[in-house]
């Protein structure tokens, strides 16, 4: 591992303060910011963009909410509120280029902020993990800890379905040269992790079981070890899945930032 | 004797032409319950998704075998009305076969492929009859399904037997017509050595030997009558069916949604009650038109969300209309896999079924009844609307670009907005929104603490 490297996280008040404008907007989400597990991938995420040494800021504490639960639990009025409010806030920094790990900021951000005065172009990090791949800026090191693991990557419903992004992804892991399996519902066809629409927030309905034990029960039947999320609530749904099956020792769940972090030892 | 028959003719059209009328302004006064949407931007797209998606049956043939059989019946019903189209034809003006003379070495192969279609109907109308009700394919039945009750089978099953018997109306009619024609009997003899044996009907054509001349005349009239009747009131019938998709299918595709499916529409009347609690300019009016400031009075804001009918888009209420009740969506619905409640079909039967009883108490009652009952509660429950994960599956899997999501959505809003009917732990994830910028009850101060990792191994 490199110690002797410090990364850094600029905020873009730092920014503005020293006369600076990024390149990007790291749009790090709730979860990013304040789920155990999920801090893990914000600071994967973080640890790429210096490495590649891209000029990048993030909102820090004046980033909320981007209000995706609220709309899609039925409180239009806690939705645009937050909106207004983080449009007031890009629209201030003349923020003009968003990169977000989370397919729900990514998707509410992109496709519900226009009509509401925030246009920015939004990207999700898998798109944007796929740009630096394909133009050379990060190299996985010849499959050192990834050769021979089967790794499955579980479609969330707000990148895939939601936005058709579903080769990002998928090319972002192909450079890791694992063996990439397919499980049996991907793509457009993809069953949902079981959080989306404010489930996470709350118990399920009753019924024979949760979704995310159908999902992790298909997840296991390709016989994967690694299990590769692009957004923090499949990658809770799939870790309890794991759990609840008892394979929380055999099989792991990384969001595909970390397995690129992972591969470049950073 | 032809004229009685011509005048009975007419007398069958004209009744069914009024009665199909009739049930079209219903249908489409019902529709326009709906809230005002504007469905009309984007002609090229909506006509080239209504090519691929409608008329190029682009969906069904994610599962190819059944993809290939609806095609069959799909490309039947399209075809089959040209022949319908003499059929009508001959009827009004007391001729047999009108066309054959003038178009005569065409006429053959045209009919050739009508019967050949006519028999593929036929046979995959006898395969999907034995795949609900013998192989029963678990989304079709109600011990899986609720949705799935007497009235939805009964109404499969008759259009599939209905359609069975007007294709063997059909090749029996044209096996006893050939045989008459062998036998030089009355006008039939007229089209001796123009009009050949046909491609499947000649097949049938032995069934007749023992037949007197008579007695194949009336079986020839007969099967004639039987086949254009029962077309006639196939057509009535669809429109209290779900077969009713024949027709509606296009349109409902051609005013499809355009936008991604994970955005989920603004409610302008909502902006503008935030912009003016976050102290902004205000930029929409409540119809979301841009705001002019000329002083008019903003439309009268309806409900936030719907509870009825009346409050959905009028776009739902097509949807309604056009669903197929074929359970794709249910089938991939992860909440209905799961043994949740929910049903995507089921929100769609909902809805129709609460147009048509409004459409049976306008019946008796006048077009301004109102009754007590709503689509939210008396129809769909909060059980239902709760499990949703807005996964947009059904969304995705519908042959018809019919959308239940939205209107989940829309009954979700009422229920939070104008009841304050979520589930306690929905309003705790609200109240943490409002209070603490993020979902969870933490110090939005503590949002960046995360960056103090960012060095740590
Ligand atoms: S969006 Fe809702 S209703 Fe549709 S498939 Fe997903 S969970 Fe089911
Ligand atoms: S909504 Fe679409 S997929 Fe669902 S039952 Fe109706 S036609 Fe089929």
């Amino acid at each position: 591992m490199s110690t002797e490297k410090t990364y850094k996280v600029p905020t873009m008040a730092d920014m503005v303060a020293s006369g600076e404008e990024p390149e990007i907007l790291f749009w790090v989400g709730c979860a990013g910011s304040f789920d155990d597990r999920y801090k893990r991938v914000t600071i994967a995420f973080v640890r790429i963009l210096n490495h590649v040494g891209i000029k990048f800021a993030v909102l820090g504490s004046e980033e909320a909410c981007t209000g995706d639960p609220a709309r899609r639990a039925g409180n239009e009025f806690l939705f645009q509120m937050q909106a207004m409010a983080n449009i007031q806030v890009l629209n201030g920094y003349n923020v003009k280029k968003i990169v977000t790990a989370c397919p729900h900021c990514f998707n509410t951000l992109k496709n519900e902020y226009p009509e509401l005065g925030g246009n920015y172009e939004v990207i999700h990090h898998s798109q944007f993990l796929q740009g630096l791949i394909n133009e050379g800026r990060v190299r996985v090191k010849d499959g050192q800890s990834f050769k021979g693991r089967r790794i499955t990557f579980h479609d969330s419903c707000y990148l895939g379905r939601a936005n058709k992004v579903y080769e990002a992804p998928r090319e972002v892991l192909a450079a890791l040269d694992a063996d990439l399996v397919e499980m049996k519902r991907v793509r457009a066809n993809g069953l949902c992790c079981g959080a989306g629409g404010g489930q996470y927030f709350k118990e399920p309905e009753p019924g024979k079981k949760d979704v995310n034990v159908e999902r992790v029960e298909e997840a296991l039947s390709t016989g994967a070890d690694t299990i590769a999320v692009a957004c923090p609530f499949c990658m809770t749904m799939m870790s309890d899945g794991v759990k609840n099956k008892n394979r929380e020792d055999s099989v792991r769940v990384y969001d595909i930032s970390e397995l690129i972090a992972q591969g470049q030892g950073l | 004797m032809e004229i009685i028959q011509q005048i009975l003719f007419v007398a069958a059209l004209a009744v069914t032409g009024w009665y199909i009328t009739k049930r079209v302004r219903l249908i489409t006064r019902a529709i326009k319950l709906g809230r005002a949407e504007n469905r009309f931007d984007h002609p090229d797209e909506r006509l080239k998704t209504m090519l691929l998606v409608a008329f190029g049956q682009k969906k069904m043939f994610t599962n190819l075998l059944v993809g290939v059989m609806h095609f069959v019946i799909y490309a039947g019903f399209l075809i089959v009305n040209l022949e319908v189209l003499e059929i009508i034809l001959d009827g009004m003006l007391g001729t047999h076969r009108l066309f054959a003379p003038y178009i005569t070495p065409v006429y053959p192969i045209l009919i050739d492929v009508f019967e050949l279609l006519a028999f593929g109907v036929l046979a995959v109308c006898v395969i999907f009859l034995c795949r609900r009700f013998i192989a029963k394919v678990p989304r079709f039945q109600e011990k899986r399904h609720r949705e799935m009750t007497r009235w939805p089978r009964t109404d499969a099953a008759i259009i599939l037997t209905a359609e069975i018997l007007l294709m063997i109306a059909f090749l029996t009619w044209n096996a006893s017509d050939s045989v008459l024609r062998d036998r030089g009997v009355g006008h039939y003899a007229e089209l001796q050595g123009v009009v050949p044996d046909f491609l499947i009907s000649q097949f049938f054509k032995p069934l007749f030997a023992g037949f007197s001349d008579t007695a194949l005349t009336v079986y020839e009239r007969t099967t004639w009558w039987l086949h254009i009747l029962g077309i006639l009131t196939f057509a009535v019938y669809v429109t209290y069916s779900k077969h009713l998709h024949i027709a509606l299918g296009f349109p409902n595709v051609y005013f499809s949604d355009l936008q991604p499916k994970g955005e989920m529409q603004n409610m302008p009347e909502i902006t503008k009650e935030v912009q003016l609690a976050l102290g902004l300019p205000v930029t929409t009016d409540a119809d979301g038109s841009q705001n002019n400031d000329n002083g008019e009075q903003p439309a009268e804001v309806g409900r936030f969300g719907a509870k009825d009918v009346q409050d959905l888009k009028w776009i739902n209420l097509m949807n309604a209309y056009s669903c197929t009740e074929c359970g794709r969506c249910t089938s991939v619905c992860p909440a209905n896999i799961t043994g949740k409640k929910l049903s995507p079909r089921k929100i769609m039967m909902d809805t129709r079924d609460r147009l048509e009883e409004i459409q049976r108490g306008w019946k008796t009652n006048g077009y301004d009844y109102k009754d007590e009952k709503s689509l939210l509660n008396d129809y769909i429950t909060a059980e239902e609307l709760n499990a949703c994960t807005t996964c947009q599956a059904c969304v995705n899997a519908c042959p018809i670009n019919i959308n239940p999501l939205d209107i989940i959505l829309q009954l979700r809003r009422y229920r939070v907005m104008e009841e304050s009917q979520a589930p306690a732990s929905w309003n705790a994830m609200f109240s943490n929104i409002e209070n603490n910028m993020a979902p969870w009850k933490f110090s939005p101060s503590d949002r960046f603490n995360w960056a103090d990792q960012v060095n740590e191994k």
